[in-house]
């Protein structure tokens, strides 16, 4: 056996299971809408339908002691990291069993237990935070890395500047990972700067900038592999810039259609990132009824965790004023 | 309060809560602009990046959002967290962290993530340093539920504010004053705390209720001073900290006393000088002989001339008039 099939074999293996968590993030994302759309969840929601590669392409390589911090589209983010999707649902519809007992919701849902420090409602808000959790990981000397999601839209904000400047010159345990779906809300990233390049900018901060194809979930992880390590050896941090895109509108009531052409997004969906996976899966020689098996899986996953999510208890109305301090 | 110890300034007083603390909680890290070998642009952190290091007295190029944005994030991740904003003027370049994030972390976590951060600044007028330096919205952060809001006045206070709040589980406004920073007051060697939502009855007396925080502290004793000489016996109360704050010891003063002033270096429109009369009305409405009258800042930006500036906050004699004149109202119709 040569050491190429050993290699190919080794990727397979891990490529279906990055391939079975892609489809939990995608399945979990239209569960979501459909809810949404049938008016059983409150709230706002920002589905991450389309960048899954990026959330599993960068987790993969985490440790369960490892920190996330994320942003207002990070369901997929808390999958990735590990928070159980029944929990994810639940706080999306405002339960006790949610993750932060229905007190968050989408943009605000935190796992601590899992090393998922939030999504937040705050454009740009969370790249100082996840500096401060990678100051913290260093001086504990416990080997944490802490990895930092965002969109293009928030590289334009001062957030981003301070954070990645003091990250780099603090020589921080932090991976910066940029999720550039070309669109903030509706303002396509060329309108908003002359420079598109995210990963370029790390030369402005005396950083590694890497940029990578953000719909192909093993180039992801290898890029994320290579910058986890660099932060976990105490080499400072890495800006990566993952090109990928939002299938849905900005939130669940935006069309998504009149700032962009349909072409665009069909020829974006040519190149899915879950469809890939199981295409290449199945090139490398997984059988159909594998792969079957394997969606099945995924589909009573989040049955499972609706029916989770469904029977949840409301929070006691007497309880509003807990944990205030 | 100890009449035992040295005479020492509101600066040293807060180096030194820092020093203990940072030697009894090894995680306690201090970040900010100029506080390392500087020692801070009021000798605020003097002397403690010699004992201290890099790593825990950890200087940053000017970037307030950054920096209390980092000093938050760490305090979730585990590390008990000092930010220096110098001016708390300089706190609106943070602002989103401290109300958005701060404040809010433990509510939208259902009490999984704190925030033990201890956010630092100092306000109010000084010598005509103008708008830009000089502001005193303390009670914007009051309004901000998940935040704990402490204003000392002395050295004493300070200090052992400082200590009770890097003991606190969230985030805690350390409000000083930059014109404090110079004054002395005696301080106990043996450690000691005080805790939040403890008022000081500063000094005792019958006629009315005098409520101040901050360096009004200090304007509102002279005051009372000279009102003894006039035959008015003024009671002055510093809450000490605003959030929590001590309602029962401030309303029993004023049930006492039948009358309440309130000194504030804020403007006075929606002020915590507006809150105080508020519970004054809810609590001791029966009690109140006159109408509460709130002596502060002129709603104006702060001017630079040191003549615009006097006229501006209040002042002993302006302190001394009003309550005099409010001494005088007939008291006839509330006793009818």
């Amino acid at each position: 056996m040569t050491e190429r099939v050993l290699d190919e074999q080794l990727d397979q293996k891990l490529l279906l299971n990055y391939y079975k968590k892609m489809l939990e993030l995608r399945l979990f994302e239209l569960k979501v809408q459909e809810l949404y759309r049938n008016a059983r969840l409150p709230g706002f929601v920002h589905l991450y339908v389309g960048e899954e590669a990026v959330a599993v392409g960068v987790c993969s390589n985490l440790e369960p002691a490892d920190l996330v911090f994320s942003t207002h589209r990070g369901h997929g983010h808390a999958l990735a990291k590990g928070v159980p999707a029944g929990v994810v649902l639940a706080e999306l519809w405002g339960k006790t069993t949610g993750s932060s007992g229905g007190r968050g919701g989408s943009m605000h849902m935190y796992a601590p237990e899992y090393g998922f420090m939030g999504t937040n409602g705050i454009v740009g808000a969370p790249i100082p935070l996840a500096t401060g959790g990678a100051l913290s990981a260093k001086l504990r000397k416990k080997g944490q890395v802490v990895v930092s999601f965002f969109g293009e839209g928030a590289v334009n904000s001062g957030s981003f500047h301070e954070a990645v400047n003091l990250g780099s010159v603090w020589n921080l345990p932090v991976v910066y990972v940029c999720e550039n779906n070309l669109y903030a809300t509706e303002m396509a990233f060329k309108r908003a700067t002359k420079n598109t390049s995210v990963a370029s900018r790390a030369a402005a901060y005396g950083m590694t900038g890497v940029e990578v194809d953000g719909q192909d979930v093993m180039a992801v992880h290898a890029a994320a592999k290579a910058a986890i390590l660099r932060a976990r050896e105490d080499n400072g941090p890495t800006l990566i810039e993952c090109k990928t895109y939002r299938y849905v509108g900005h939130h669940e009531g935006d069309p998504g259609t009149d700032y962009r052409t349909r072409d665009e997004v069909q020829q974006w969906k040519q190149n899915d990132p879950v469809k890939r996976a199981r295409k290449l899966l199945s090139e490398l020689g997984e059988s159909d009824s594998k792969l079957a098996a394997a969606d099945l899986e995924i589909e009573q996953l989040i049955d499972q965790a609706v029916d989770f999510a469904d029977k949840g208890v409301e929070p006691s109305a007497d309880s509003v004023a807990e944990h205030v301090f | 309060m100890s009449e035992q110890g040295r005479v020492i300034t509101y600066a040293d007083a807060g180096v030194e809560a820092l020093r203990e603390e940072m030697r009894r909680d090894d995680s306690i890290v201090y970040i900010g602009q100029g506080i390392g070998p500087r020692g801070g642009n009021f000798c605020q952190t003097k002397g403690l990046w010699k004992e201290f290091g890099d790593d825990r007295l950890r200087d940053t190029g000017i970037c307030e959002l950054g920096a209390t944005g980092a000093a938050i994030g760490a305090a979730m991740a585990g590390t008990r967290t000092v930010v220096d904003e110098v001016f708390l003027d300089f706190a609106l370049e943070a602002i989103t962290q401290i109300v958005q994030q701060a404040a809010n972390i433990s509510y939208m976590s259902n009490g999984k993530i704190k925030a033990p951060v201890v956010i630092r600044g100092a306000m109010g007028s000084v010598r005509s340093a103008g708008a830009h330096h000089s502001h005193t919205f303390y009670n914007w952060f009051a309004n901000t539920p998940g935040l704990k809001v402490v204003l000392p006045a002395t050295p004493y206070d300070l200090k052992g504010l400082f200590k009770s709040a890097l003991r606190e589980p969230g985030p805690v406004v350390l409000v000083e004053h930059k014109s404090l920073y110079n004054t002395k007051g005696i301080v106990p060697e043996d450690e000691y705390l005080v805790p939040l939502g403890d008022a000081h009855i500063v000094r005792e007396g019958r006629d009315l209720t005098v409520i101040a925080m901050s360096r009004m502290v200090d304007l509102a004793t002279k005051a009372a001073a000279a009102l003894e000489e006039e035959g008015v016996s003024a009671e002055v109360i510093d809450p000490r900290s605003i959030v929590p704050l001590d309602r029962l010891k401030i309303t029993n003063s004023i049930k006492k006393t039948g009358r309440l002033v309130v000194i504030d270096e804020s403007p006075s429109y929606c002020s915590f000088a507006g809150e105080l009369l508020a519970i004054a009305v809810e609590d001791c409405f029966d009690e109140l002989k006159v109408p509460p009258i709130r002596i502060c800042s002129l709603g104006v930006p702060n001017p630079f001339s040191p003549i615009l500036e006097n006229q501006m906050i209040p002042s002993v004699g302006r302190i001394f008039s009003e309550i005099q004149t409010m001494m005088k109202t007939n008291t006839s119709r509330r006793m009818s």
